[in-house]
């Protein structure tokens, strides 16, 4: 079908509220560790990861007399003598290189080395730290700064290739009348979700269950079956809530088959929770990024060539690539251009995707570039990219599904008073404030998987809608109630939704911003599916005024079939099913991207405007405003759909001035491993956000014409600071976070 | 299981005979013992909760000053209409410091025996830190110290058995010290009155010995002299966040006028010691001068006689100049209105 060629959509009824809100304040939804049933909870144990304490080299021996004696202890797990798995290699970034006690070495500190289960967590802990462990330490690089020159091709670089050129380059360059030429580094950042990963794992016999806290329930249920080499079919993963995952719950880490195993081994449902501290390693992080950037222009500001050259830290396990070389590749025109992303192996925990893996990073640091430019060629920073707007994708040279970027910076520049701003640095003063404006542009990939869904009419006039997506929090409960209610025409509040169940037919990982726009056309083709059914049911029934009507006359309007033809003819649906046999009438649905998804690209936009206040003193930053419009398709519920934008750029500003993981140059552990050292903002540190959404259909990309919108907040909003901060100070600041200290010695 | 005993006291004199047993620590707030608890660093074998003692009061002195019960709480103390008139420069750090929740926990008593947030000191995996394990070391050295000393460290090198550069991390702190606090403590022996800047040590030859509370001694009061800085009291502080977060470096300053001219001041330092950090003659050479930019770098360079940066940390040197200028120089200009929490 040329969706194409489709009108825009009606827009959809929205849920008003949250769906799973008011279980949630009240307290009565259920987290993954929270689940007391269908186990005895009197048989429940609890098991406590125990780490390493040095960064690299090998356990000779475990001295585990007292531990074992301790009070409460079950079992103690260690590489001398945990299950033995038969797994096969890894397969990198699918699956991740875990640490489950298979040998006796250690990659990094922090690295789980044992699993203590006991009647209790206090229990756990306490025989946990009477274990000794007798190591044979090997010198450990845990900076990857000072290895530059080591920096290679990464073996596994994932979504995109590790290098990509095009056009003549150095002719470029030799043409233009305008370069800058800096290096921008962005620093390790782990994702620290409110809920902490945790797991309960028991067994029926051979067959494995979990509640997992995981934004891929059916990847765990992959991962689980392959890594213990049981079957599929013999694992079922349960999670109905998360409490926020950002990338790192979107691998399986090794605490989940370990929790597995101790549950094995003890005959006995087992807990397994991680504390905070235990979350900077290993549950992955954002590597460091040091990036080399050159631009060059010609006077009208137009780019001649870009140049990326990104290093960033690798695990000693895993090569993970954090493609902050992207937005180079195509968010802007260029005649020529040039990235290539290399790695350097340390002994730290792995790198994984985070909350806009490579366009945060990758945006914080191409937007101060841009800013650079355009003062160099003494232009407006939109200007110059206006004057290099990219008409179609650059690194594909194909057509956008989608693009309306332009009317994100008017829009944008006209509610935050763009045009108010000096372009000299530090003229605009307040007491003793500096007075900064500063902007950039956002840019997301939209991304869509194949997924399913599975829609019930029940008696009575409710509805059910299921499939095994995830809800992060971020609002998948809701938008599926009212799409489901949209297919029948009734309203939202009559839906009961299900998801967070590998029972459930298969959607993908709540990851890449592609939930709704995968999730939510699976449900259309299931409605679709089901008012079909419905149709026929009512043709079939003498007692119907629609019986004997075709089914293409037959259309579905606020909970009643009518004649198309004759819309005073009806059938309502509560009687519809009423007068046969009263039972649910079910329909399954799937969607997939279409075939031709190669020949366009799709993706999201948006421009972002910041005014920050820096104290002249103590060099304090004061983010006073953010203002932010976002092409991003449909906007599917305005409260859950705003407020995910908003909470993805308080994540910009947290790139942009806290987030900082230190990790201790001799021992190779972070440092700063609580949230009350590891830094992100607090109200205080959040101005106001106006953020607005152009609300135009982008229905190349999919049916709804919705763009996923997990992200793409982040993006831009760090280097829209950073240029403010600039504008305020005069000073340049390249390193992310820009903390006060950098400030004042800048 | 790490068990202890739990002792609720009603009487001074009963927390005072539980709390000498060797092990025995009170508990006030807790916002900074239990925490410490949980992460292996402290164990006590017994809690004395002292919650329950009549310490909770603020009462004026004969002298005109006033005395602040052990157990009044952060937000009590920094609400109350006294301190908020009278000694806003205490109002001011307390309101700077950690967030409402601690606040309403986190008691006076309390405040003082905060323990560092150095890194090497939290977090028990790492093997040397002579505070928490006496002789073996301090890994801040040659680690990550951005958030450690500049002034009154010892260090002897990294492995040494008596280096320590870690810092007090109160707010509260830094404006008693410079308002001149004394600190009454009630021992097995009877009470006694402590001068501020002799509460706090300096690590020394024995970093783990951060108090000269004697072991069978309960603070139960904090007392101010009569006000002199009400109104002209800055305390600033430099943070990564803006609030929720420590100091990098803090200046508390209190000045009294007359006319134009200083008549007296207080000026201590916060995030750069192991002790609010004060220094008399950086007061003395303030004394009969106009309030000035000139005599304000001049305190500012006494303030930093001998100070010493580190890999991470030697921002501090100049933040801490600038700090004391800018203090000074607003506290010269009348106590602000609004305090910002």
């Amino acid at each position: 079908m040329m969706q194409a060629e489709q009108a825009a959509p009606k827009p959809v009824k929205q849920l008003d509220h949250r769906y799973e809100g008011i279980a949630k304040v009240t307290g009565k939804v259920k987290y993954a560790a929270e689940f007391s049933q269908p186990f005895s909870k009197a048989d429940l144990a609890y098991a406590y990861i125990v780490q390493s304490t040095i960064p690299n080299g090998t356990i000779i021996s475990i001295d585990r007399k007292a531990a074992d004696r301790a009070p409460g202890v079950i079992s103690i797990l260690t590489p001398f003598n945990a299950p033995k798995l038969q797994q096969g290699p890894p397969q990198p970034p699918a699956r991740r290189n875990l640490s489950l006690l298979q040998d006796n070495t250690v990659s990094y500190n922090g690295q789980p080395v044992a699993v203590v289960v006991a009647k209790s967590l206090n229990e756990a802990k306490a025989a946990a730290a009477m274990l000794k462990f007798n190591y044979a330490a090997k010198p450990a690089q845990v900076s990857y700064k000072d290895h530059l020159g080591e920096a290679r091709w990464p073996k596994n670089p994932g979504k995109e290739p590790a290098g990509n050129h095009r056009g003549d380059l150095q002719a470029a360059f030799a043409k233009s009348t305008a370069v800058i030429e800096n290096t921008y580094t962005t620093p390790i950042q782990h994702h620290n979700p409110m809920e902490p990963h945790g797991t309960i794992a028991w067994w029926d016999g051979e067959k494995l269950n979990v509640y997992d806290a995981t934004q891929y329930i059916t990847g765990d249920r992959m991962s689980l079956a392959k890594t213990l080499n049981i079957p599929l079919d013999y694992v079922h993963v349960v999670n109905p809530v998360v409490g926020g995952g950002f990338g790192s719950k979107g691998s399986m880490w090794s605490h989940v088959p370990l929790c597995a195993m101790a549950a094995k081994v003890t005959g006995k449902p087992v807990k397994l929770v991680l504390e905070r501290e235990q979350m900077f390693g290993p549950v992955g992080g954002r590597p460091s990024t040091v990036n080399k950037i050159k631009l060059g222009a010609d006077s009208t500001g137009k780019l001649l060539a870009m140049q990326q050259d990104v290093i960033m830290n690798a695990s000693v396990l895993e090569d993970f690539v954090e493609h902050a070389e992207g937005p180079t590749k195509n968010l802007y025109m260029s005649e020529a251009n040039s990235v290539s992303a290399k790695v350097v192996s340390v002994n730290l925990g792995v790198s994984t995707f985070m909350r806009a893996p490579g366009e945060a990073p990758g945006t914080a640091v191409l937007e101060i570039a841009m800013d650079e430019l355009a003062e160099k060629l003494k232009m407006d920073p939109v200007q110059l990219r206006l004057v290099n707007y990219a008409e179609k994708d650059p690194s594909h040279d194909r057509p956008w599904t989608g693009k309306h970027l332009r009317d994100c910076y008017t829009q944008a520049a006209e509610r935050f008073g763009w045009s108010k701003r000096s372009a000299t640095p530090g003229t605009m003063t307040e007491g003793n404030a500096l007075i900064g404006y500063g902007m950039a542009t956002a840019t997301y990939p939209a991304n869509r998987s194949a997924a399913q869904a599975v829609v019930r009419l029940l008696p009575g006039g409710r509805m059910f809608v299921g499939s095994g997506t995830q809800d992060l929090g971020t609002g998948t409960y809701t938008i599926m109630a009212q799409q489901a209610a949209a297919g029948l025409g009734i309203d939202p509040s009559m839906v009961e939704v299900k998801l967070g169940d590998s029972t459930l037919p298969k959607a993908p990982v709540s990851g890449g911003s592609q939930s709704s726009a995968s999730v939510l056309p699976a449900i259309q083709d299931a409605t679709s599916q089901l008012k079909l059914k419905l149709a026929d049911l009512a043709i079939a029934d003498a007692a119907s005024p629609l019986h004997g009507l075709n089914t293409l006359d037959i259309d579905v309007k606020n909970g009643k079939l009518i004649n198309k033809k004759n819309p005073a003819q009806s059938d309502n649906l509560i009687d519809l099913i009423a007068r046969n046999g009263g039972k649910p009438v079910e329909a399954m649905g799937s969607a997939e991207p279409s075939e031709s998804k190669d020949a366009m690209t799709s993706n999201s936009w948006g421009a972002v405007f910041a005014e920050v206040a820096v104290d002249k003193d103590t060099h304090m930053v004061k983010v006073r405003r953010i203002v932010g419009t976002y092409d991003i398709g449909t906007l599917l519920n305005d409260k859950t759909g705003i407020n995910q934008l908003m909470g993805g750029v308080v994540w910009g500003v947290s790139f942009a001035l806290h987030e900082d993981a230190h990790v201790d140059p001799v021992y190779g552990r972070v440092v700063n491993e609580s949230l009350a050292e590891y830094h992100v903002p607090v109200n205080a540190d959040i101005g106001t956000l106006d953020i607005t959404v152009l609300n135009i259909p982008d229905l190349k990309f999919n049916p709804l014409g919705s763009r996923g919108i997990g992200e793409i907040g982040i993006t831009g909003s760090a280097a829209a600071v950073a240029n403010a901060i600039y504008n305020a100070t005069g000073k340049r600041i390249r390193e992310y976070p820009i903390t006060p200290d950098k400030i004042m010695t800048a | 299981m790490n068990t202890f005993n739990y002792e609720r006291a009603n009487a001074p004199e009963g927390a005072i005979h539980s709390g000498a047993v060797h092990g025995a620590k009170f508990l006030a707030g807790g916002t900074n013992l239990v925490d410490l608890m949980k992460y292996g660093v402290e164990a006590p074998t017994t809690l004395v909760d002292i919650n329950h003692l009549d310490l909770s009061q603020i009462t004026s002195t004969p002298d005109g000053g006033v005395r602040i019960g052990a157990l009044v709480r952060n937000s009590d103390l920094a609400n109350h209409s006294t301190i908020k008139t009278q000694y806003p420069l205490l109002s001011q750090a307390l309101l700077s410091g950690a967030s409402p929740q601690l606040r309403n926990m986190a008691t006076t008593g309390g405040n003082l025996l905060q323990r560092t947030r150095c890194y090497y000191f939290t977090d028990v995996s790492f093997p040397a830190c002579n505070k928490r394990m006496p002789g073996s070391g301090c890994a801040a050295i040659k680690g990550y110290n951005r958030i450690h000393a500049i002034l009154g460290q010892t260090d002897h090198g990294s492995t040494s058995g008596e280096s320590c550069i870690a810092t007090h991390p109160s707010d509260m702190c830094v404006a008693m010290a410079a308002l001149d606090a004394r600190i009454e403590v009630q021992g097995a022996k009877g009470k006694r009155t402590i001068p501020f800047a002799e509460f706090h040590k300096l690590p020394g030859t024995t970093p783990w010995v951060e108090t000269t509370l004697r072991p069978d001694e309960l603070i139960v009061a904090v007392t101010l002299p009569p006000a002199k800085f009400a109104k002209n009291a800055y305390y600033l502080k430099a943070r990564d966040r803006n609030s929720y977060a420590f100091a990098l470096i803090s200046v508390a300053a209190g000045l009294e006028m007359d006319g134009s001219n200083i008549r007296s001041a207080g000026i201590a330092l916060g995030g750069v010691a192991l002790k609010p950090w004060r220094i008399a003659e950086a007061e003395r050479v303030l004394i009969g001068k106009p309030a000035g930019a000139e005599s304000f770098h001049q305190s500012a360079d006494i303030l930093l006689r001998g100070a010493k940066g580190y890999e991470h940390n030697a921002f501090k040197i100049e933040m801490v100049k600038q700090g004391v200028v800018r203090a000074l120089t607003l506290a010269a200009q009348g106590t602000p209105e609004g305090i910002q929490s």
